[in-house]
């Protein structure tokens, strides 16, 4: 052999064929030597010089034989055609979301779809999510929100005993199917919302989309549990009002992340926490309270993740404070001319806390839909008070939150 | 004198179009006034060549050949400017079954199946390969074409995937394709992995070119060649179009891979020596 030639590096390819995978042999050991350098590989098998000069063809490497040795041995020269494709190829953050650098200020469009931490080639397709700053939508407690979330998803099949058996007199019943038809309205709200958001956010805050999901899992799960309620004794839904709608539709129209966050999340689904609450303690049957137990555990984490993100973003930017407080004002003179909360449901709550027709049935159930109103506005204003709106604000805007709830 | 440079190219697959868009609206952009038309067959386009619609052909070693065939019958001249990298070198295998024929000379009295008619890497390069093995079709063979978009050169592949395919239902004894395709097969699974061996395989020839028609203006054509030639794999912003075109690089054109296509159109009869079709059963 001549001095020299056995420094090359060397692959045997043994019998595998172009048809079983030998160009990955090649390609791995190619991956050993430098661009320009030269690879040795050998084969027992048969006519598989066609094939791998094809095979360096398509992959921009050189390729010759020679046959000087009795059997024949082809020299590889690694093209630069792999390393040219990474050139200026974008750097995408990082996996994990508490190193430094690995969330970063700007997502870029051309990002597109990749895994943060990803490298991305340069050309990639510009993909157009609207929701591309962090400032925009982060929040650090994002994954362990998820993680919990995921953690405390229930099968609306086992975790409801549907079969129970108990029969409520028939305004009674008419009123807890009145009061379900009002959820699932307003959780189609709660549904659409983050669904529109999660469509426009971009990858790279993977946290938030992943919590953003699940989001939207629970409320299709609260939807479908608020509606065998309805089925459970045969009733079709009931009735649903322009004021209730129109209330929804400036949830739904909201462009704003953090304006949409602070209505829904803080102000709606907090005050729904307070009614799901009170569902769980004084619905008139154990099906009832069980789904208002469930769904309420779901809606309380919707509220901490609007929490931790708008009291970050107040944190870094406090004028967003006053941008929260005049969305209030807008969406309540905007509100001004509709009914609030419609008298079909007021007075179904009535009824379905006081668990019967009898005078004092009534009283009671009166009473207890009084206590839940206060319970509500003081969870708001609590809220409120904690993202930093002063006493007396915090008590104004609580009172301008929509009659309707959400 | 148009200042707009006008070539054909062969709508072989719908791709096409894309190719050729890209490339128009980068050539603009490098402010060549560049215009693309399309032929559903290679046969049209070279003629068109000859009468002032094109500057210049995105044409497949058989028009290439059949050009040359046909500028020299009226004295004039074409010329190859340039090719894919991936253009040069190549070769056809012939492949059998694991338990089929162990040498060339066993294939006498047996099937062999073929591409297109005017295939160049499945039919005529593979017809002459083993006529200079001492084997000829229909005498010492039986060669069974696998013909789909006669007139495309053999570009659209889908016949050398039915010849392979009949291979492997026992339908033929040895298939005809083009050295790439052996392992493409193989990833499609119409090929499985071990079932198959190569038995022989054609020496290395050239494929496409673009061919320059008589009289194109020069000037045109060489700002054409340089800019194709300076694209680099390295820019972004053209490696799309060379990955969908198939190449890494172009490289300057040759003639010298044409050899052994000229001499089976020569043997096959499929074109007179001033270019004129032969071919009686060649439908396109």
């Amino acid at each position: 052999m001549p001095k020299g030639r056995s420094l090359l590096p060397t692959i045997d390819i043994e019998s595998v064929g172009f048809d079983a995978g030998a160009h990955l042999l090649v390609k791995l050991a190619l991956g050993r030597v430098a661009v320009g350098e030269v690879l040795r590989v050998r084969s027992q098998g048969e006519g598989w010089e066609g094939p791998l000069a094809a095979w360096c063809r398509s992959q921009g490497h050189a390729v010759d034989f020679d046959a000087a040795a009795g059997h024949i041995e082809a020299r590889v020269t690694r093209g630069a055609v792999q390393a040219g494709r990474w050139r200026a190829a974008a750097v995408t953050g990082a996996i994990d979301p508490r190193a430094d650098n690995a969330v970063l200020p700007q997502a870029e469009a051309r990002w597109g779809l990749a895994a943060r931490g990803a490298t991305v080639e340069a050309g990639s397709p510009a993909f157009a999510f609207r929701l591309s700053r962090k400032d925009e939508v982060w929040a650090d407690s994002a994954a362990t929100l998820y993680a919990e979330a995921a953690a405390a998803q229930w099968n609306a099949d086992t975790a409801i005993d549907w079969n129970t058996a108990f029969a409520l007199p028939d305004e009674v019943e008419d009123a807890v199917v009145q009061v379900m038809t009002y959820m699932v309205e307003n959780e189609n709200a709660a549904l659409v919302v983050p669904a529109r958001f999660l469509g426009q956010l971009h990858p790279h805050f993977r946290e938030v989309q992943a919590l953003l999901a699940i989001q939207v899992a629970d409320e299709a799960r609260h939807i479908d549990v608020f509606t065998r309620r309805i089925a459970l004794k045969g009733r079709q839904p009931g009735l649903s009002t322009a004021g209730g709608q129109t209330s929804l539709k400036t949830l739904v129209d909201e462009p704003d992340f953090s304006v949409a966050q602070f209505l829904l999340a803080v102000l709606g689904e907090g005050t729904f926490v307070s009614l799901l609450n009170f569902l769980n303690q004084h619905a008139p049957d154990p099906v009832t309270r069980q789904i208002a137990r469930l769904a309420a555990r779901d809606e309380a984490r919707h509220v901490a993740f609007g929490m931790a993100h708008l009291g970050q973003s107040i944190a870094r930017e406090p004028a967003l404070l006053s941008r929260l407080g005049n969305a209030v004002e807008a969406r309540y003179e905007h509100l001004a001319g509709t009914s609030g909360l419609n008298e079909e449901v007021f007075d179904a709550l009535i009824l379905l806390a006081a668990g019967g027709t009898r005078p004092a049935d009534i009283a009671a159930g009166y009473g207890r839909v009084q206590g839940l109103l206060q319970d509500m506005a003081r969870g708001r204003e609590a809220r409120l008070a904690k993202l930093g709106f002063k006493g007396e604000a915090a008590h104004r805007l609580a009172s301008l939150h929509t009659r309707n709830f959400m | 004198m148009s200042t707009t440079l006008v070539m054909g190219a062969v709508a072989y697959a719908p791709k096409v179009v894309t190719i050729w868009e890209g490339f128009k609206a980068w050539f603009r952009e490098q402010g060549l006034e560049f215009d693309f038309v399309l032929y559903s067959n290679y046969e049209r386009q070279v003629e068109a060549q000859f009468d002032g619609t094109l500057d210049l052909a995105w044409n497949s070693p058989l028009a290439w050949v059949r050009a040359e065939r046909i500028a020299r019958a009226r004295g004039l001249q074409v010329s190859a400017v340039a090719m894919r990298d991936t253009d040069q070198d190549l070769s056809s295998v012939l492949v059998v079954r694991q338990d089929g024929a162990a040498e060339v000379a066993a294939l006498k009295g047996r099937r062999v199946g073929f591409g297109a008619i005017d295939s160049p890497q499945a039919t005529l390069i593979p017809l002459d390969h083993l006529r200079q093995a001492g084997l000829v079709a229909g005498r010492d063979y039986t060669a069974q074409r696998f013909d789909v978009l006669g007139g495309k050169h053999g570009d659209h592949i889908g016949g050398e995937r039915d010849a392979a395919v009949a291979l492997m239902a026992g339908e033929i004894d040895a298939a005809w394709m083009i050295d790439g395709n052996y392992m493409a097969f193989a990833n499609e699974g119409v090929l499985p992995s071990g079932a198959t061996r190569i038995l022989t395989r054609t020496g290395l020839y050239d494929h496409c070119n673009f061919t320059v028609s008589p009289g194109a203006p020069a000037e045109l054509i060489g700002r054409f060649t340089e800019l194709l030639l300076g694209m680099s794999w390295d820019d972004p912003a053209v490696r799309s179009l060379l990955e969908l075109e198939g190449l890494r690089a172009w490289r300057p054109g040759r003639t010298s891979g044409y050899a052994a296509l000229a001499r089976a159109v020569d043997d096959e009869a499929f074109y007179d020596a001033e270019g004129k079709i032969l071919a009686a059963d060649y439908r396109y």
